[in-house]
């Protein structure tokens, strides 16, 4: 079934209502994902989209049985968006919105400790199962069908390394954004023991950048469970130290943050490292011999 | 955002936190005037005067002009007058500001704590930051205060102190007394250290802080718990919530281009290489400027235009790109995915006809939602840019361009 959606998902966006939440919910009703309603407080009862607006995530889930929340709203609210669903049940929850700030997250990923809830996110595309399900903002055309996971901190990257996937003749099985701030709820780590464990998923590429130590975590697991390839590449070789490179996480502070650190750790791991983002996908090719 | 020492030093007093008492000047005859309100109010003659720059290294730095110290103690009115001439205006450099320094437009002067009595005075080291692993705020705390504390982190490793504070809820009780005891107090400056490590950290958390360092924090010679220095940095993301702090935004401290490249929502930060770049999304920017060094260049700057690459946005690229005198090509990298690329190509093509003639090689790159309209519009406009829809063309391009 690939990793965290897929054709029975019940999706539900969180900010449904809003010009965000209104033409990403559009784009995945067209894609495909089954999208049951969504949830803008104070317009309960009404329909948008030809589906029902709840007050509250928890009549969501009562009323339209969903499972897996999508959250649009602004980042004032974000963090209390993720605990509403987490509160509700929501088994995986992708926090799209970016901006939120760095002490609401510390309280929201606080908050899932001991919950049956995954948060993916925030500030990330979403995951995408291709051909099946998306819950996200990426342009679901890239993503071909077939049997390569994609793990990666960054959007855009995220679709170049689909393409380049395509392009050499091989497709995705699920692709996973998982975000670029400094406080994500799934790690690198995490994703990747999904794709492991996955009978769908042949092979991954893992896509990070400099700031924090989610990589370097991913490539030490990685180097005792290994079952299949994996192509990797950190972005911000170039960056300078000190400064935020656009993501609120993308920031060298310590030895470890760099990209040549963390290339060298994910190259003695085992992993398939390339040092230009445009060798990715024939990469790929030639690490499962096609 | 980063704050000045005096702005910090506001901002704590309003969390109960006891700081070195003194005022923001920007004129010799205001610094005068501090200075007697100072000596009036603490009865001694010693006051020190503080550059006021969002750099570190300000003590053992010196202004360029006069060659005075970014920090002074001064025992008279008199040079007070000196000191404060020689600083205000000036241009300070320290091992954190490059060569070529920064200018100081404010100094602090402030009352001085090195003042005799019943105990011994100490300096300790203590800040306030998110541990991004174990995804809570930590408390880092040294005996070992008023020095580089990446020196005693790296020569002495045993000095620094860690506590953790959980998510649910404020720093505990014998938490804060736990520091306390670990820096030796005792006493009046124990239960003082007590309140002043809980008020510091609802500080940190009540601000938004991504950062609040105290170092010098300092032990008086009466048992007072006191910030002498402060360096406070603000989560971004949490700006809107603090218009008062946000108000306290300093302009003057940051790139001038950079600030104007945000007036236009573009993301954009100065490098010193030979190629610019325009991307969207983060991630790939920063994977375009490795590549661009990959094939013999290097990055001119990061530039994210984010998800609105329009004609406007491109028009702005361009123009911020094209101040910098070194750029000697400019690649464009868009991958469209809801947004279209023949509507960029569209964009890059009236942003080029604004402009006029654009002195440098362009190379436009767009992959995604209609991508080969895009290259044909690019291809038939006529004007001096080359199309790629690969990644490796690109580089292969901008390999060409700086040979």
């Amino acid at each position: 079934m690939s990793i965290l959606v897929n054709k029975n998902s019940k999706v539900i966006v969180q900010g449904f209502t809003g010009t965000e939440g209104t033409f990403h919910a559009t784009q995945m009703i067209e894609y495909g994902t089954n999208l049951v309603g969504g949830v803008t407080p104070g317009k309960g009862g009404t329909t948008h989209l030809d589906r029902p607006v709840f007050n509250t995530v928890e009549e969501a889930v009562q009323k339209a049985g969903a499972n897996v929340s999508i959250i649009f709203v602004p980042p004032a609210f974000a963090a209390d968006a993720i605990m509403e669903a987490a509160n509700a049940g929501i088994e995986l929850v992708v926090c799209i919105t970016e901006g939120i700030p760095v002490q609401d997250m510390v309280k929201a990923k606080n908050y899932l400790v001991g919950t049956n809830t995954r948060l993916i996110g925030p500030n990330c595309p979403g995951v995408i199962t291709a051909g099946e399900c998306k819950v996200g903002i990426m342009p679901g055309f890239v993503f071909k069908q077939g049997r390569i996971g994609i793990v990666s901190k960054s959007g855009t990257l995220t679709y170049e390394a689909a393409d380049q996937v395509a392009k050499a003749g091989l497709g995705v099985s699920t692709a996973v954004g998982i975000g670029g701030d400094p406080i994500i709820g799934t790690t690198t780590k995490e994703a990747l023991e999904l794709f492991m464990n996955d009978p769908e998923t042949d092979a991954v590429v893992m896509i990070g950048e400099i700031g924090g130590g989610m990589e370097a975590e991913a490539a030490r697991w990685y180097k005792e469970n290994a079952k299949k390839p994996v192509v990797g590449f950190i972005a911000g070789q170039t960056a300078p130290p000190g400064r935020r490179m656009g993501h609120a996480g993308a920031i060298i502070g310590g030895a470890e943050d760099t990209a040549e650190a963390k290339m060298k750790i994910m190259a003695e791991c085992g992993i398939n490292v390339v040092a230009s983002p445009a060798d990715i996908g024939k990469t790929m090719a030639a690490v499962l011999g096609k | 955002m980063n704050l000045h020492e005096y702005q910090a030093k506001e901002l704590l007093k309003k969390y109960n936190v006891p700081v070195q008492e003194g005022f923001a000047c920007s004129t010799v005859h205001e610094a005068e005037e501090a200075y007697r309100q100072i000596k009036n109010q603490s009865g001694s003659s010693f006051a020190v005067v503080k550059a006021q720059i969002h750099a570190g290294g300000r003590g053992k730095g010196t202004v360029k002009e006069s060659g005075i110290n970014g920090v002074k103690v001064a025992k008279n009115i008199d040079q007070i007058t000196e000191f404060a001439k020689g600083i205000l205006g000036g241009t300070l450099v320290t091992i954190q500001t490059g060569p070529a320094g920064k200018v100081v437009n404010k100094i602090l002067v402030a009352q001085d704590m090195y003042y005799d009595g019943p105990s011994e005075r100490k300096e300790f080291y203590l800040s306030i930051l998110l541990d991004r692993t174990k995804k809570q705020n930590v408390i880092m705390y040294s005996t070992e205060g008023g020095m580089n504390i990446e020196d005693v982190a790296h020569d002495t490793p045993e000095k620094i102190f860690k506590e953790w504070v959980h998510p649910g809820g404020p720093l505990q009780g014998f938490q804060a007394r736990k520091i306390a005891f670990n820096l030796g107090l005792s006493g009046e400056a124990f239960k003082n250290c007590v309140k002043f490590v809980t008020n510091l950290y609802n500080a940190y958390v009540g601000l938004d802080c991504g950062m609040l360092e105290i170092n010098p924090l300092f032990k008086a010679a009466d048992d007072k718990i006191i910030a002498v220095d402060c360096k406070m940095n603000i989560d971004d993301n949490a700006l809107m919530r603090h218009a008062d702090v946000a108000a306290m935004r300093d302009t003057t401290e940051e790139d001038p281009t950079e600030v104007e490249a945000g007036n236009h929502n573009l993301n954009f930060i100065k490098l010193d290489g030979n190629v610019g770049c325009m991307v969207n999304g983060a991630g790939l920017a920063m994977a375009t400027m490795d590549m661009i060094q990959l094939s013999g260049g290097q990055p001119a700057n990061f530039l994210d235009v984010g998800g609105t690459a329009n004609a406007q946005t491109v028009e702005a690229g361009f123009k911020i790109i094209l101040k910098d005198p070194n750029v000697k090509a400019i690649l464009i990298n868009i991958f469209g995915g809801i947004v279209r690329c023949d509507r960029v190509a569209a964009g890059v093509i009236e942003a080029y006809k604004t402009i006029g003639d654009i002195p440098v090689p362009i190379i436009v790159r767009l992959q995604g939602t209609n991508a080969e309209e895009a290259k044909k519009l690019i291809d038939e406009s006529g004007l001096k840019v080359q199309s790629a829809i690969q990644l490796s063309e690109a580089a292969e391009l901008v390999k060409q361009a700086v040979a």
